[in-house]
């Protein structure tokens, strides 16, 4: 059986998409000759700055023969059916086979398609590749139509069996497949043949081509570590950079280097993004002092002074770079000191987003709403609210002018420059936090009530420009700020953490834009709502006053409404002047609002189902928990889901709810046949076998057992209380028919259901768990 | 003629081998567009010429000027008047990497000792509604060169495709003249009967462009020069393209592209001057593109643009 080896020879190829190319060009590769109809025992892709390749081992050497029967008419079918057969199978009458059947003779078809040889399919398949071929971004040149990355110069297609190697005749615009390739650039130039991908990687290497990206990486870090490690110093790891250095050569070489002197005062992050961002360089850190105290840079090949021109050069341009950044740095630090309040106004004149106002807008937002959360979070209001106003002062920085990367690091720096607690400090830093997954949480107070009121500003703000998440469009990444929002409270372990309220209170505070969206909503025809005024659609000027009225009131209930539970209690509170009660109108006018608030809640409780599900539980006991009451305060919430998991992970737990959905069954169906609920409460004395007795002694010891469990929020004491129940109730089951004769047996039993469901149902609703 | 055998001594000895490298290799060597401009691609030469069938190879040093980068001749590495070496062959030649790297070496880089990558930079003008894909060219970490296939010009897509490569003069001879500021660096040859460094060619007139730039020029003439700019260019545009006078066919490209580089230039002046707000910048840059659009248009009706009558 024949190996393929394929290499498309390029102009450089950007670093970042190399590694997905090379997956690219294995996946359609493999499925275009398997659809063909051949099959191989192993495929692997590989990738340089110039070249793709693919080795695909033990290739069938041709498709299979293809082999199909067709039933055709009787032999004594009339003329023009028999013509329309063989018109049909591409045959003459003398091809046909004549088959004796149940309903007499008949024609048959055999139509055999031989295989093809491999080659053939290769061409046709490498060619359908290479003009489809999925690059993010693609180019032409010269005079061709065809599309590449950057200009292709070569392909190497060849299959390789005990007979010796052949080319895969192939040509695409003028470039026609051949056995050669090139190897380094500059080290080897020139082209050379080879004979099987063994000979292709290792005449590669001697030409000064490491194939392999992993082993470039490899080689890459195993120097720069052991550089370091020899000068006592430490390498900081940077897995992308990583990646990309060894995208951007063939033969790497590392060099080492240090930083002048004067740059080492520069914050250590400064240094890091400089070096990464505009040279590619690792940073090398004294582990002692934790400064960055050198570089290093991964050069393209070897030298005759051992890259020793080749370091004094990078030396320089960095030192170019750094000094730009250290400029930054000292301007930024003399406006720290003097006033850092101009930054902050400057932000004034800087727009968030056009319909959501300036960033000085938002941070007056942040700033009311982490006053509002601090005492949950256990941290000083003041401090919150001053945190939460010089957060982003350092997006007027020059340095995050620089180095976009860098903000709230520096804010940290500039803060405590300023002369501000450390805390206020910290928190300029971590409020952007959590950003991923994977990003850590802070945990500092006053940091984590400045990170929520940033994130819950930015959910209600874009609710209630009606900008929500849709289908795979996320473009302001609300599901990542709603995530953050779940990590930092569960993170925190906030107690009583009354989510409802807090966005309440945050919708509060973008009242106009929640008016403006009621009022356009209102001015599309609510008609329900001027009738209930008794006014008519057309009478315009009515209308407006109404509008400025019902615009008053849903001011007032903005604000009355995170901080007074029912203010429409109070007589005379909802009439207009001449005396109209308009409170349902203001409700109807109102109710954009409520929905914001309750649709929130929901994307929050979806986006709390995506993060449970990495530890294991299902979005169904989720439900049966969000349905219960308090389900915005989330730390309770994920308390009860973990618990209702755990205890339907044990046989007990498992049988329980068997139990529970049988009796909730049987009760639905009684109550709906019957047309009454059976909830008056059972009584024993009825009780006629001991399993019935017996159920009611334990749901009588269970009861309080569970509502004093729940009141302590102890779920797994709870959810064991109910466990519990579970052998009396499989013992009822078991014993007693429930729809019986007797009628007041039967009420009685169908009472007792209810009390089982209702016990049950005050740990978690379980009938929404599924199964 | 400069000594092209040992190591270039001075700015314009490198200038001169570029210039010497490309007439070698056949190019057309132009000479620099008589308007401002701030970058090589906007002369004719790169951005007419990169448009239609016609085949084309020039190389030219274009004076560039961009405002906003003055500092009085100060920073080691700014300068609001500098210069771009610019080649342009249609279409681009297989060998064009090749080709570049011989003008590396030509002006003295020797390849067995530097590290020369073609790092991803895909390049893209919104004035002049241009983009193309490409590297940034570094050598030992210094970017040297810009190296691009143009695929789209003022709107149109580039059949065949040109490849363009620009040289930023000034950083690439520092470096190979291993000079720290650029005002040090020899102009002429250090032993020539009157030496002159960079600085005393360009040091004063640096700090006169950068008082005028950022606070002296007229904001309110400059916004007049942009309006009349615009406005000549459209009347340019829309005379009949036969010529009462002559009748010939003369459909005017490069007249009407004129006032679009004077629209662009104006519009940089205007940003230097601070004059220009975020929102503004954009709906400019709209009105420079327009521009360049209708000049691209224009210029693919005419002969050198692939017009047959």
């Amino acid at each position: 059986m024949p190996d393929l080896l394929i290499e498309l020879f390029s102009e450089e190829i950007p670093a970042r998409m190399q590694v997905r190319a090379a997956q690219d060009l294995k996946q359609r590769m493999t499925d275009g000759l398997v659809e063909a109809g051949l099959t191989y025992a192993g495929a692997e892709a590989f990738s340089t700055p110039r070249r793709l390749t693919l080795a695909v081992e033990g290739l069938t050497a041709q498709s299979p023969t293809l082999r199909e029967e067709r039933k055709g008419p009787r032999v004594d079918a009339p003329e023009k059916a028999v013509q329309g057969f063989l018109r049909g199978a591409g045959l003459t009458l003398d091809q046909l086979e004549t088959r004796d059947t149940p309903k007499g003779a008949v024609y048959f078809a055999v139509i055999e398609k031989p295989g093809r040889p491999a080659a053939d399919i290769v061409a046709e398949v490498l060619e359908a590749v290479i003009r489809n071929f999925p690059w993010p971004k693609s180019m032409r040149w010269g005079t061709g139509t065809l599309r590449w990355v950057r200009p292709l110069h070569s392909i190497l297609c060849l299959l390789t069996d005990d007979n010796g190697a052949q080319v895969v005749p192939l040509a695409i615009e003028g470039i026609e497949s051949g056995a050669s390739t090139e190897g380094h650039r500059f080290m080897a130039p020139g082209r050379f043949s080879v004979t099987s991908f063994e000979d292709y990687e290792t005449k590669l290497k001697r030409a000064h081509v490491m194939l392999s990206a992993s082993d470039r990486v490899d080689h890459i870090w195993h120097d720069t570590t052991n550089m370091a490690f020899a000068s006592g110093l430490e390498v900081v790891e940077d897995r992308a950079l990583l990646d990309e250095v060894a995208g951007l050569v063939e033969w790497p070489v590392v060099l080492m280097g240090e930083i002048d002197a004067e740059f080492l005062d520069l914050p250590p992050e400064v240094l890091q993004t400089s070096m990464r961002e505009h040279q590619k360089f690792f940073s090398v850190r004294d582990p002692k002092s934790g400064q960055i105290v050198r570089f290093v840079t991964v050069a393209n090949r070897e030298t005759a002074d051992d890259g020793a021109i080749i370091l004094a050069g990078n030396r320089k341009v960095l030192g170019a770079r750094l000094a730009d950044a250290q400029f930054f740095w000292q301007n930024d630090l003399r406006i720290a000191q003097s006033d850092i309040g101009k930054w902050t106004q400057a932000l004034d004149n800087v727009t968030f987003h056009n319909k959501l106002g300036s960033q000085g807008e938002r941070i007056a937002r942040i700033a009311a709403l982490a006053r509002e959360i601090a005492p949950v979070a256990g941290a000083d209001p003041d401090a919150a609210e001053q945190a939460a106003r010089l957060a982003k002062a350092d997006l007027s920085s020059e340095m995050v002018g620089e180095f976009p990367e860098l903000q709230g690091v520096m804010g940290r720096y500039y803060i405590a420059a300023a002369g501000y607690d450390a805390a206020v400090a910290q928190a300029a830093e971590e409020h952007y936090s959590p950003l991923g997954p994977s990003d850590t949480v802070p945990t500092a107070p006053v940091s984590v009530a400045v990170a929520l009121a940033d994130k819950i500003d930015m959910l209600t703000g874009f609710w209630a420009i009606d900008e929500k998440p849709t289908g795979s469009k996320d473009p302001f990444a609300l599901r990542r700020a709603a995530l953050g929002v779940i990590r930092l409270v569960l993170g925190k372990n906030l107690k009583l953490f009354a989510l409802t309220q807090v966005i309440e209170f945050a919708f509060a505070l973008h009242e106009g834009r929640e008016i403006a969206r009621s009022e356009s909503r209102f001015d599309d025809g609510n008609k329900k709502l001027l009738k209930s005024l008794g006014l008519k659609a057309d009478s315009h000027i009515q209308r407006e006053q109404l509008v400025n009225e019902l615009k008053k009131m849903a001011q007032k209930r903005f604000r009355l409404n995170s901080h007074v539970s029912e203010p429409s209690r109070t007589v005379g509170f909802w009439q207009l002047s001449d005396g109209t009660d308009v409170k349902d109108a203001v409700d109807g006018f109102f109710s954009l609002f409520d929905e914001d608030v309750a649709s929130l809640l929901a994307f929050l409780h979806d986006r709390l189902k995506v993060h449970l599900r990495e530890e294991g539980i299902r979005h169904d006991i989720i439900d049966a928990c969000i349905a219960m009451p308090n389900s915005d305060d989330l730390a309770l919430l994920v308390k009860r889901a973990r618990a209702l998991d755990a205890e339907l992970k044990t046989e007990e737990g498992e049988n329980l709810l068997q139990g529970f959905k049988r009796a909730s069954n049987i009760l639905a169906q009684a109550e709906e046949k019957d047309g009454v609920e059976y909830s008056f409460g059972a009584d024993p004395k009825f009780a006629e076998d001991p399993t019935e007795t017996a159920l009611f002694t334990a749901l009588e010891q269970a009861e309080p057992q569970i509502k004093s469990a729940l009141e302590h929020e102890d779920f797994p004491a709870a959810m064991a209380a109910m466990a519990a129940l579970r052998a009396p109730i499989d013992a009822f089951f078991e014993a007693v028919q429930i729809n019986t004769e007797n009628q007041t047996l039967r009420r009685n039993r169908l009472n007792l259901l209810h009390q089982i469901r209702a016990t049950c149902m005050e740990v978690a609703d379980l009938t929404r768990i599924e199964g | 003629m400069t000594d092209t055998t040992g190591a270039p001594r001075s700015f314009q000895d490198i200038l001169l081998r570029l210039q010497s490298y490309w007439a070698a290799q056949g190019c057309a060597i132009l000479q620099p567009y008589d308007m401002e401009v701030g970058a090589g691609t906007f002369h004719p030469a790169t951005t007419l010429r990169s448009l239609g069938t016609s085949p084309w190879a020039a190389a030219y040093v274009q004076p560039s000027r961009r405002p906003t980068d003055g500092r009085y001749g100060e920073n080691p590495n700014r300068l609001q008047h500098y210069y771009q070496y610019q080649v342009l062959i249609k279409p681009s030649p297989p060998d064009l990497q090749a080709l570049y790297l011989g003008s590396l070496e030509a002006i003295g880089i020797d390849m067995d000792l530097h590290d020369i990558r073609f790092v991803e930079d895909d390049w893209e003008s919104p004035t002049l509604g241009a983009w193309g894909l490409g590297w940034e060219v570094w050598c030992d970490g210094m970017e040297v060169s810009q190296f691009t296939y143009f695929q789209q010009v003022g709107g149109h897509d580039c059949h065949p495709v040109s490849g363009e490569l620009t040289y930023g003069l000034e950083r690439l001879a520092m470096y190979v003249l291993g000079v720290a500021h650029v005002m040090d660096m020899p102009f002429n040859a250090p032993d020539a009967p009157i030496p002159l460094t960079y600085g005393d060619v360009f040091k004063q007139t640096e700090e006169e462009y950068a008082r005028w730039n950022f606070d002296v020029a007229d904001t309110a003439m400059l916004l007049r020069h942009f309006e009349e700019a615009e406005a000549e260019c459209a009347a340019i545009l829309a005379q009949p393209d036969e010529d009462p006078k002559t009748g010939k066919r003369i459909v005017m490209a490069h007249p009407a592209y004129d006032q679009c580089i004077k629209a662009s230039h104006v519009f940089n002046l205007l940003d230097a001057r601070g004059v220009i707000s975020v929102t503004e910048r954009q709906s400019y840059i709209g009105r420079v593109r327009a521009l360049a659009k209708q000049c691209a248009d224009a210029f693919v009706r005419t002969r050198a643009g692939g017009w047959q009558a």
